[in-house]
């Protein structure tokens, strides 16, 4: 190595890597702490939060009923805005979800090994917000039980889906996304759930926890076919996640209307959906991490990093934003300019302006370090990011609708009861369901966090005291 | 009971390792004694560990593209029949033959990534000879601690090389302790 310089103290030493467990946290504390979560009571605050949530999702549960029953004349859409707050729910969530596939494929590609401790809870976030995505497709249609039709199979009408539509691109997106989430998930999950049985005390969790865990060992003979899976899964996520939100951007960037027929669409999507999950994993990683004591597992240098994830795709979004209205004025498209201008300044400009400052003013107090690192500044733009996000959607979707081509047909849209609750109530089978995970399933990857630890590296030297031979082969 | 214990045909011997680098290290010696049935037990993957016990790399790679190839196949010809043969739909007054590909690729990508992930979760448990809730190393109770914070290193009698005296004295000199005989569960 080049590293011979004067001093006798090696590299390694001098600038050593800043430990991602802290405390020095033995392996058996690691599955203690983290698999204590799932054996121990569960505390008063989870008690009172799931309530709270879970009369949300009850609520919402009835609003879908009642558009099931009624018809979808309950929400508020009508012509021009066809398409409000069910599509708008329906981006918002699939956008959160992106965050979690990037944490468990992208930053494994890279070799991120911080992202051991997230990656769990991240994963889960991204499976409930892709079902709570998946419902407003699913309602919208009004006649449920026709929902069928997407699917490419034979039937008695002989009629088969247009598959040069986006929204059937759509609907394999989606699915293929949701599909994908399940397996990559499970697959990180089967060796602690192996932990999980070997740690139950009762019979029953011992059996329900050995079938789920297929009887893993951790043999080598395992694990390298392990590895290889999780690392495919990581490589064909990839490309998957960056596609999904890029063919939801095709339903609105293949049409017509002034606001969606433009190309920057599928990237300023896809950088949008990571920044309002990464905004949503930090709402729900920060309180978690202090009410279970994770703060050694979950460290600030986490927070930090998410951080700055959330101030890289912020300042995207915000150059979307403004590179979008440069080219509605340089374009010299009538219909285009007037999109923009009624967009900013139009009567839904307190809607514009909001999503403005969400997404990339708020987030610029992310560029201090000191900020980076108080709980409620991070909390405050991690808000603004989960708002931010949903009013970005509906203002491409519903102030672009609202006044089209024709000013004899420009109308307001307003939402109705309906409309409100069922987005509330899915915000309530979120977080249940994200509480329900917390409760029964270990929320940190313990197997991957062991092997992130110092002794874990088969070359480890445990430290020699000073005057001895440091450790020459220690790996950076 | 115990009598019926011992009657039971030998399936190895079992020895646990303080730490990583002391199972990489066995690991190592093992293999280059020439032994072949035998495996290392860890908690966690061990980076280097299929090199150190001479498994080499997983040929799941090689399976998991043919899952990916028949997805692929699968979405031309999902797209194709229906939409050139059974319903020819059109749309924008555009061909409805297969060289209007560019809107068919979004499903073929989808259905690509989506059976290679098939092949690749369910591979691994296929490589893995899982679901198997009965293996002789459940039967012994330290093996509980190889999810937590153990390592353990054992080599079976199928193994040509293996003998119970030899095999326990040489898993003893390279570093092995508590070393065991672990029986066949059935």
């Amino acid at each position: 190595m080049a590293e011979t310089d004067a001093s006798t103290v090696p590299f390694v030493e001098r600038m050593p890597r800043r430990p991602l467990v802290l405390n020095n946290r033995s392996m058996a504390w690691i599955s203690d702490r983290i698999a204590g979560i799932v054996e121990n009571k569960a505390p008063l605050w989870w008690w009172i939060t799931i309530c709270i949530t879970g009369s949300f999702a009850a609520f919402g549960t009835f609003c879908i009923l009642y558009l099931l029953f009624t018809g979808v004349g309950v929400w508020g859409n009508n012509i021009p805005v066809g398409w409000a707050w069910g599509i708008t729910n329906f981006v918002f969530w699939i956008g959160i979800g992106h965050a979690g596939t990037l944490i468990s494929a992208i930053l494994h590609l890279c070799r991120q090994k911080w992202r051991t401790s997230i990656n769990r809870s991240a994963e889960a976030m991204t499976l409930f917000a892709v079902m709570c995505a998946g419902i407003f497709p699913a309602i919208h249609v009004g006649r449920i039980w026709m929902i069928w039709f997407v699917a490419p199979v034979p039937n008695p009408n002989w009629i088969w889906p247009n598959f040069r539509s986006p929204l059937m691109w759509d609907v394999f997106a989606v699915s293929t996304y949701f599909t994908v989430s399940v397996l990559f998930w499970y697959l990180g999950l089967v060796p602690d759930l192996a932990t999980m049985r070997d740690r139950a005390k009762g019979k029953v969790s011992r059996i329900v926890y050995a079938i789920l865990s297929f009887g893993w060992r951790g043999g080598n003979r395992q694990w390298r076919h392990y590895e290889m899976a999780y690392l495919v899964l990581a490589g064909i996520s990839t490309p998957l996640v960056l596609s999904v939100h890029s063919t939801v951007s095709f339903d609105f960037a293949t049409s017509v209307l002034p606001g969606w027929h433009t190309t920057i669409f599928p990237p300023y999507f896809v950088a949008g959906a990571i920044y309002g999950g990464f905004a949503m994993v930090l709402t729900l990683l920060l309180p978690a991490r202090s009410l279970y004591k994770l703060q050694d597992v979950i460290t600030w240098d986490h927070i930090d990093v998410m951080c700055k994830l959330l101030l890289l795709t912020g300042s995207i979004v915000g150059y979307a934003y403004i590179m979008e209205f440069f080219v509605a004025f340089y374009g010299a498209n009538p219909f285009e300019r007037f999109a923009f201008l009624n967009r900013y300044f139009g009567p839904y400009w307190c809607f514009t302006w909001t999503m403005f400052y969400c997404n990339v003013i708020a987030p610029q107090l992310m560029w201090v370090r000191a900020f980076r690192r108080n709980w409620a500044i991070v909390y405050f733009c991690a808000m603004c990011a989960n708002a931010g996000m949903w009013f970005e959607r509906f203002v491409i979707f519903v102030i672009s609708l609202h006044r089209d081509f024709l000013p004899s047909a420009w109308r307001m849209y307003y939402p109705t009861w309906v409309d409100i609750f069922t987005f509330v109530g899915t915000l309530g089978i979120f977080f249940t369901l994200f509480l329900l995970f917390i409760r029964f399933l270990p929320m940190v990857a313990m197997s991957e966090v062991k092997s992130v630890l110092p002794a874990s590296d088969p070359h480890y030297h445990p430290p020699v005291p000073a005057g001895e031979e440091p450790a020459e082969e220690a790996r950076a | 009971m115990s009598s019926a214990m011992v009657t039971k045909p030998v399936f190895g011997l079992i020895a646990e390792f303080p730490s990583a680098k002391a199972l990489y290290d066995a690991a190592e010696k093992v293999r280059d004694k020439g032994y072949t049935f035998w495996d290392v037990h860890s908690p966690f993957p061990i980076h280097g560990m299929s090199k150190a016990t001479g498994q080499g790399r997983s040929s799941l790679g090689y399976i998991i593209f043919w899952g990916g190839f028949l997805g692929f196949t699968t979405a031309a010809l999902l797209e194709y029949i229906p939409s050139s043969f059974l319903f020819p739909l059109i749309v924008h007054g555009k061909p409805v033959n297969f060289f209007t590909v560019p809107p068919f690729f979004p499903i073929m990508f989808e259905l690509t990534i989506l059976f290679s992930a098939f092949t690749a979760f369910f591979g691994v448990f296929v490589m893995n000879r899982q679901p198997r809730f009965h293996h002789p190393l459940f039967d012994f109770e330290p093996f509980k601690r190889v999810t937590n914070d153990a390592f353990f290193l054992a080599i079976e009698a199928a193994d040509p090389k293996f003998s119970e005296t030899a095999t326990r004295e040489f898993l003893e000199e390279i570093g092995g302790q508590g070393v065991t005989v672990l029986y066949e569960n059935d």
